[in-house]
C-alpha cells in the first residue's frame, strides 16, 4: 500500500497535529504547544502499539469527518468523545474510546463531538507521515510551526499517513475510569502577596467560571473580583504552562499549551503538572475551585499521577 | 548577579534579578541564560525544557518526571557566571514606514507628549536601541530604551488585531509585531522586513537578546516595493 491518508471532509472547530511539545525555543517567542491533555495523548499512541511520542490529531468539541483512502489501518480516539465509523455499505458503527478498531479503505470516521469536555485525541498505528519542526510535530497557529504549514486542518486537506501492514491481530483496549472533580490544585504564584487579604481568601474559597474564551492559548475565568493592592502591571517576564494572571480587571487567566511565552500581569498562582490535564479540559460554563498545595505536596502527586498512567499503559500489556 | 531563587509552580526555577530594568541587569540574565543553555547542550544536565530570559528575570522550566526543582537551583547556584556584556552582539538596522497609514497612533502620542510627529521621529528614529528580550509571541524583540520625553502608557483597551511588521512604542520601550497578534503598544509605523522567519530552521528570530538596533525611515513606496 502506498499513500494512504485521510481526506478531510468536514474539518472540525480546531482540528490539529500534536505531540509531547516544542521545548528549547521560548526564548524566541516560541511556546511549547504540544496535546493539551498529554495523558490521553500517550495513551491513544499506547492503544495502537505506537512509541508514546508520536504525532496524533486532536480536535476540540466538534471533530473532523475523515474518508481514509489507499489502504486500511488502526486507529484509536481518547478522551470523552462520541464518534462513529461509516461503512463502505453505508451502515454505521458506533465507537467507544480507549478501544483500537480498524478503518478499511474508503471508510469514514465521523468524529461527532467531544462530550463534557474540550479536547479528544485520534491516534494511527504508524502514525501520521509527517516533517517534524524544532522537533516536535506540533502545529503552532499563531505563529505557523508545524505540520500543514502551521495551520488547522481544513475541508479537503490530505493527511498523510505512514504505509503499514495491519498489525493488530486482537483489539486493543483499557478500562479508562478517571473521574474528573472541579478542584484544581496550585502553588501560590510570585505576585501572590499583590492581592488584598479578602481576594486572598476569596482565591482559595470561592467558585470561579470558565468563560467562552478559553482556547489552547488558555483561559479566562470570571468570578469574584481579585483586587490588586500593589500594581496591576509587573514589568514584562517569562510565563510557563499553568500559570495564573491576573490583569486589571481582577479575572484571573490561566496559560494553556498555546501561551504568549512573556507576559506582564501578576502572578497569582500556578496550577501543579499533575492538574494540566484537567484543567486544559474545562469548558465553557465549567465551575472551578482552586486549593493550594505545598511543592512538596505536588511533587508526591504527580509522582502518583505517573504510577496512575503507568497503570493505563500496562494494563493492555 | 541573582538576588532570590524561588519556585515558579512545581515544574520551574524563578531567578530574580531584581526590579530594575536595564542594559547591565539584562546582560546578566542573558550570561546566566547562555551558561544553562551550555549545560543544556553538552548533556550535563537532564530535565530543563526551556529557558526564559526576560528584563531582569530568568525562569527555568523543567520536566518534573526527570528532575526537581531543589536539583536544577543547585546547578545554577554552582554556576560561575561572570558579569560581563556580551561581545558577540549584532548591529542590526531595520527599515520603517511611518506614514499616517502605518502609524496608526500618531495622534494619541501627539497629544501625550505635545510634539510634532517629525520631533517624535527624529527622537525615536536617531538612537541605537539594546534587543532586552524576545517573545510573546514568535521572534518579537523588546528594545529600549526610548528617549525619555516620548514614552507613552498602553493603550486604555489593547487593539484585538495589531498588523504584522507594526513598530510600537510603550514606557521605555519599542518593539515590533512580528506576527499579527492583539497588542496595546502605541503604533509609530511599520517595517516591511522579515524579523521572524519560520522556514528558516537554524536563526529563524533576526534580532537576538543583545543585539543592537536602529531604525531608518523609508518612502511608502519604497515599503511597497520591498523585496528582501
Amino acid at each position: 500500500m502506498s499513500n494512504t491518508y485521510f481526506e478531510v471532509l468536514r474539518a472540525g472547530v480546531n482540528t490539529t497535529i500534536q505531540d509531547i511539545g516544542r521545548n528549547h525555543m521560548y526564548h524566541l517567542g516560541i511556546t511549547i504547544s504540544g496535546a493539551i491533555d498529554q495523558r490521553n495523548y500517550v495513551l491513544s499512541n499506547k492503544l495502537v502499539n505506537n512509541s508514546l511520542n508520536e504525532a496524533v490529531i486532536e480536535f476540540a468539541y466538534q471533530g473532523p469527518l475523515l474518508k481514509l483512502k489507499n489502504g486500511s489501518i488502526n486507529f484509536c480516539i481518547t478522551g470523552d468523545v462520541i464518534f462513529k465509523i461509516i461503512k463502505k455499505d453505508g451502515s454505521i458503527e458506533d465507537g467507544n474510546c480507549y478501544e483500537s478498531y480498524t478503518l478499511e479503505d474508503e471508510e469514514q470516521l465521523d468524529i461527532i463531538s467531544t462530550k463534557n469536555t474540550a479536547y479528544g485525541y485520534l491516534s494511527v498505528s504508524n502514525g501520521f507521515k509527517l516533517q517534524k519542526i524544532w522537533n516536535s510535530y506540533s502545529i503552532n497557529t499563531k505563529a505557523n510551526i508545524g505540520p500543514n504549514n502551521g495551520k488547522k486542518y481544513s475541508l479537503q486537506d490530505k493527511i498523510l499517513i505512514n504505509n503499514q501492514d495491519l498489525v493488530l491481530n486482537k483489539k486493543n483496549k483499557i478500562n479508562y475510569n478517571e473521574s474528573s472533580d472541579n478542584l484544581i490544585r496550585i502553588i501560590k504564584g510570585t505576585n501572590f502577596n499583590y492581592f488584598s487579604k479578602k481576594s486572598q481568601d476569596s482565591f482559595f474559597n470561592d467558585e470561579f467560571s470558565v468563560t467562552k474564551d478559553a482556547d489552547r492559548m488558555g483561559i479566562r475565568l470570571t468570578g469574584p473580583k481579585l483586587e490588586n493592592i500593589v500594581n496591576t502591571n509587573i514589568k514584562s517576564e517569562g510565563l510557563v504552562r499553568g500559570v495564573i494572571q491576573v490583569p486589571a480587571d481582577g479575572n484571573p487567566i490561566i496559560m494553556l499549551s498555546d501561551h504568549g511565552t512573556i507576559g506582564g500581569y501578576p502572578k497569582i498562582g500556578v496550577v501543579i503538572s499533575a492538574d494540566l490535564d484537567q484543567v486544559g479540559q474545562f469548558t465553557p460554563g465549567s465551575k472551578i475551585k482552586f486549593k493550594e498545595v505545598s511543592l512538596a505536596e505536588a511533587q508526591n502527586i504527580f509522582k502518583a499521577y505517573t504510577i496512575d498512567t503507568n497503570k493505563y499503559l500496562n494494563e493492555n500489556n | 548577579m541573582i538576588k532570590n531563587i524561588s519556585n515558579l509552580g512545581d515544574a520551574s526555577v524563578y531567578c530574580d534579578f531584581g526590579s530594575d530594568v536595564n542594559e547591565q541587569i539584562n546582560s546578566n540574565v542573558i550570561c546566566y541564560f547562555n551558561e544553562i543553555s551550555k549545560l543544556v547542550e553538552t548533556n550535563e544536565t537532564t530535565g530543563i525544557n526551556n529557558i526564559i530570559p526576560s528584563y531582569n528575570k530568568l525562569i527555568i522550566n523543567f520536566d518534573l518526571s526527570q528532575t526537581t526543582f531543589n536539583e536544577v537551583k543547585e546547578k545554577i547556584l554552582a554556576l560561575d557566571v561572570k558579569n560581563q556584556t556580551k561581545d558577540n552582539f549584532k548591529k542590526i538596522k531595520i527599515a520603517i514606514c511611518c506614514d499616517d497609514e502605518f502609524g496608526l497612533d500618531f495622534n494619541r502620542i501627539l497629544k501625550i507628549t505635545k510634539l510634532s510627529k517629525e520631533e517624535i521621529l527624529n527622537l525615536s528614529l536617531n538612537k541605537e536601541y539594546f534587543c532586552y528580550m524576545t517573545g510573546f509571541i514568535a521572534g518579537m524583540p523588546f528594545l529600549g530604551d526610548i528617549n525619555k520625553d516620548i514614552r507613552c502608557n498602553r493603550l486604555e483597551t489593547p487593539r484585538l488585531k495589531v498588523p504584522k511588521g507594526s513598530v510600537g512604542i510603550t514606557e521605555q520601550f519599542v518593539n515590533i509585531y512580528t506576527f499579527e497578534s492583539p497588542g496595546g503598544w502605541n503604533i509609530i509605523g511599520n517595517t516591511p522586513e522579515k524579523i521572524f522567519d519560520n522556514l528558516n530552521r537554524k536563526e529563524p528570530a533576526l534580532i537576538k537578546p543583545g543585539d543592537r538596533v536602529s531604525f531608518y525611515q523609508i518612502s511608502k513606496e519604497e515599503y511597497l516595493n520591498w523585496n528582501e
